[in-house]
């Protein structure tokens, strides 16, 4: 967003000194006094109560000793190099598409090197505490990994430009690529989807829930607004029938109620059926999500389409659709952030996800009571994760309406909070 | 249009029908049948090479997953033993965390084999629910625990107080339904998540705490000081729990059964899992029985003949379970978990 910036003058706030600043926001009348006094004390006691608790009474050694269960729950421990396989894909390819995304700019900007920087410090840091040298040395090499694939992908990504477009397919393949190797498909052994849990699991489950419940949502989105009846008719039943149902029915229905109506000789994971149950039930959201994003394209969209000589389906993919998904990014996203958070929910129906790892662990004898620990460690990984997605969605937001800013410069410096 | 909508609603009631007049053959396939093979449960078990055994999996000392990422605990060693008596492996099991609200579905639906899950056996559960009981493994019963400074004895010293219990279980109507047969007015301080319930105890917010008395002993290890809190002698209701299996597959749950009773009749014999080599070049008949070396116990009912043996060897008899995941980590006396001979309940009909 540099070239944005010169087009607004810095706000005169922001020249007062701290004393003025405070006044003027804080202590501005004796209402707003009162209120800065009472926050404040209420701040510091939440504050130095849970520190008090966090450096005298939490026993912390709960997390270092069940670290990787809470990590990649009852994996084999003998083959967990596999999942390392897995993650260093994640990694490779995410570095090749931060290259290639940055090909114009310099790879390694003033924002990079100190998002590096804190991973790098969080890594030795935090993983000093709970785990040992090698995992602090692979968790370092998989950064270098992400910095060296994102050199590479720059130098690609120059040579030839359109690559871009193909980014989609590539996560996809990486994807792919890297969950046959954790489960031990290429090279290894085999591991049970069963015998995944922790944090592995519900990354794993939200993520192939999102993949497959995009393009349904999109397909049921498009039909709700068909022509033709049945398949309207269908998509509207469908929709509201989810829409009407709680999260944790549709998860008790597919762990308990499918198995029941398949036949008996068939058997499927439980992992599966709970992707089912998620898919199924985002994928309803999302439809009417993405609805919201097609009646916002002006109807002289499609009809400038038509008159082209377009197709209906190119009018769609082509015209209609691109603004519709453009237009109803933050929502999806928040969408997919509330999908991975309710994977929690498999905890319930006795799925050992983060969650459920969590309370497994809480039942040893060892560790009983030592609830505040463990949760809060849970909660700080959710937190961390649903903060990595929506600043991804925030950049690519960015990303895609900055082309039309630079068109309609009048429509930009028209909002006066400048997006 | 609305033709269109009619047909379609007609089309989809037809379905909705067709299912619901469906599912309840298949349930009844999967419970009379027993398993997915059609036959009984045993011939699943032994052709797939592996027990699905569904425990809790969150529940200290009966089931939980320990800092190795292995299952451990008494109801998991139970699975164990009904895999080695099998396999002559204890690590083929494939355990399943099952909720309290799904197991006995999911018992039904066949999508575990045995449920040893710290099942309560009740007469609805054996009847109308088609479950089959294999023999009481832990007697429980609900308790209280009290703070020592209290100087609290009995229930009858409760009167006036407040008692901490958790939302929504057996164990709530328990204490209301106890406490108003004896007459003694208290308040009940009511927790939906037992760590609050527990910690809020700690710190005093009541003067009591109530749950079974093999949870209640092993939160006392937990909390602050465990010198200051007892759990009384008292025992206000019957929590008999074992394996379960389901009804009309009597081979399967007769080596359930006896693979349970086996543990027993072990610990009664003497046999453990370390005279095990010593106790096979007895001349006891009925330890050479017991042991397979002898008379076809084993075979009978589709087992191997030395099955006790492999059970012993990787998993050990009653006393020697109940020791390592009950007595040893909470220092929980047997009780009425005694043999039969010691005046407790554990009573294995005859190996003969």
């Amino acid at each position: 967003m540099t070239t944005t910036t010169p087009q607004f003058s810095a706000p005169p706030v922001n020249q007062l000194g701290p004393w003025a600043w405070a006044k003027k926001n804080l202590f501005s009348s004796w209402f707003n006094t009162l209120l800065t006094i009472i926050s404040l004390l209420l701040l510091i006691w939440v504050t130095t109560s849970l520190l008090g608790w966090a450096l005298t009474q939490a026993q912390w050694d709960v997390l270092p000793s069940n670290f990787r269960l809470l990590l990649v729950g009852r994996y084999p421990v003998e083959f967990i190099w596999q999942v390392w396989l897995g993650v260093a894909v994640i990694a490779a390819v995410g570095g090749f598409s931060w290259g290639v995304l940055a090909r114009q700019a310099r790879l390694l900007d003033r924002r990079a090197l100190i998002t590096l920087g804190v991973l790098a410090a969080i890594i030795v840091v935090v993983l000093a505490l709970l785990t040992n040298p090698v995992s602090i040395a692979l968790a370092l090499g998989l950064l270098v990994l992400l910095v060296l694939t994102g050199f590479a992908g720059q130098a690609i990504g120059r040579a030839k430009p359109q690559l871009g477009t193909w980014l989609p397919l590539l996560w996809l393949v990486g994807f792919l690529l890297s969950f046959a190797l954790i489960r031990g498909l290429i090279i290894g052994r085999t591991v049970r989807l069963d015998d995944l849990g922790g944090l592995l699991l519900t990354i794993l489950v939200a993520a192939v829930s999102i993949v497959l419940s995009f393009p349904l949502g999109v397909l049921l989105a498009l039909g709700r607004r068909s022509d033709l009846p049945v398949i309207r008719g269908l998509s509207v039943l469908y929709i509201e029938v989810i829409r009407g149902l709680p999260l944790i029915t549709i998860l008790f229905a597919s762990q308990l109620l499918v198995p029941m109506a398949l036949p008996p000789q068939i058997r499927t994971e439980r992992v599966m059926r709970a992707i089912v149950g998620f898919t199924l039930f985002s994928a309803a959201y999302l439809a009417e999500n993405v609805r919201g994003g097609l009646q916002s394209v002006p109807r002289g969209q499609s009809e400038a389409a038509k008159a082209l000589g377009m197709n209906p389906l190119l009018t769609t993919s082509l015209i209609v659709l691109p603004q519709a998904l453009k237009a109803v990014i933050p929502t999806i996203v928040g969408q997919f952030i509330s999908l991975f958070k309710d994977t929690s929910l498999l905890a319930i129906v006795g799925l050992t996800e983060l969650l459920g790892m969590g309370q497994a662990i809480l039942a040893n004898p060892q560790y009983l009571g030592r609830s505040g620990e463990v949760y809060l460690f849970i909660g700080l990984i959710y937190f961390l994760c649903c903060y990595a997605m929506s600043s991804a969605s925030r950049r690519l937001e960015k990303q895609l309406s900055a082309p039309r800013r630079a068109v309609e410069p009048a429509l930009t410096t028209a909002r006066p909070d400048g997006g | 249009m609305r033709k269109w909508i009619s047909l379609l609603l007609a089309t989809v009631l037809t379905a909705v029908v067709a299912v619901a007049c469906a599912s309840p053959d298949d349930t009844t396939v999967a419970q009379g049948g027993g398993g997915p093979a059609g036959g009984s449960t045993l011939d699943t078990v032994i052709s797939r090479g592996s027990l699905i055994c569904g425990v809790n999996g969150q529940l200290p000392g009966f089931s939980f997953v320990d800092n190795n990422g292995e299952y451990s605990g008494m109801d998991a060693d139970y699975c164990r033993a009904i895999a080695a008596a099998l396999f002559d492996d204890p690590t083929k099991v494939e355990f399943r965390n099952l909720s309290a609200q799904e197991r006995f579905t999911a018992l039904a639906a066949g999508e575990v084999d045995v449920l040893i899950r710290n099942t309560t056996w009740t007469i609805n559960r054996d009847t109308a629910l088609g479950l089959e009981f294999a023999p009481t493994t832990f007697f429980d019963g609900q308790g209280m625990m009290v703070t020592t400074a209290s100087g609290i004895q009995d229930l009858n010293g409760l009167s006036g107080r407040s008692i901490c219990v958790q939302s929504g279980t057996t164990t709530e109507q328990n204490l209301t339904d106890r406490f108003r047969k004896l007459n003694i007015p208290f308040t009940p301080v009511v927790f939906d998540d037992e760590d609050a319930l527990y910690s809020a105890f700690a710190q005093g917010r009541c003067q009591a705490a109530t749950s079974d008395r093999s949870q209640l002993t092993a939160r006392r290890k937990s909390l602050p000081n465990p010198d200051n809190y007892v759990v009384l002698d008292e025992v206000f209701s019957k929590e008999p729990l074992g394996p379960v299996t389901r009804n009309n597959d009597s081979r399967w749950y007769d080596a359930v059964k006896w693979i349970t009773f086996g543990t027993f009749q072990a610990e009664e014999l003497g046999i453990t899992q370390a005279n095990l080599d010593q106790q096979a070049s007895t001349t006891d008949p009925e330890v050479k029985r017991f042991l397979g070396q002898e008379g076809t116990l084993g075979s009978d009912m589709g087992l191997p003949n030395d099955f006790m043996v492999r059970v012993i060897k990787h998993v050990g008899n009653y006393g020697e379970i109940y020791k390592r995941n009950i007595g040893d980590p909470f220092q929980l006396e047997r009780g009425i978990n005694e043999l039969w001979t010691n005046g407790g309940l554990i009573y294995s009909p005859p190996f003969r």
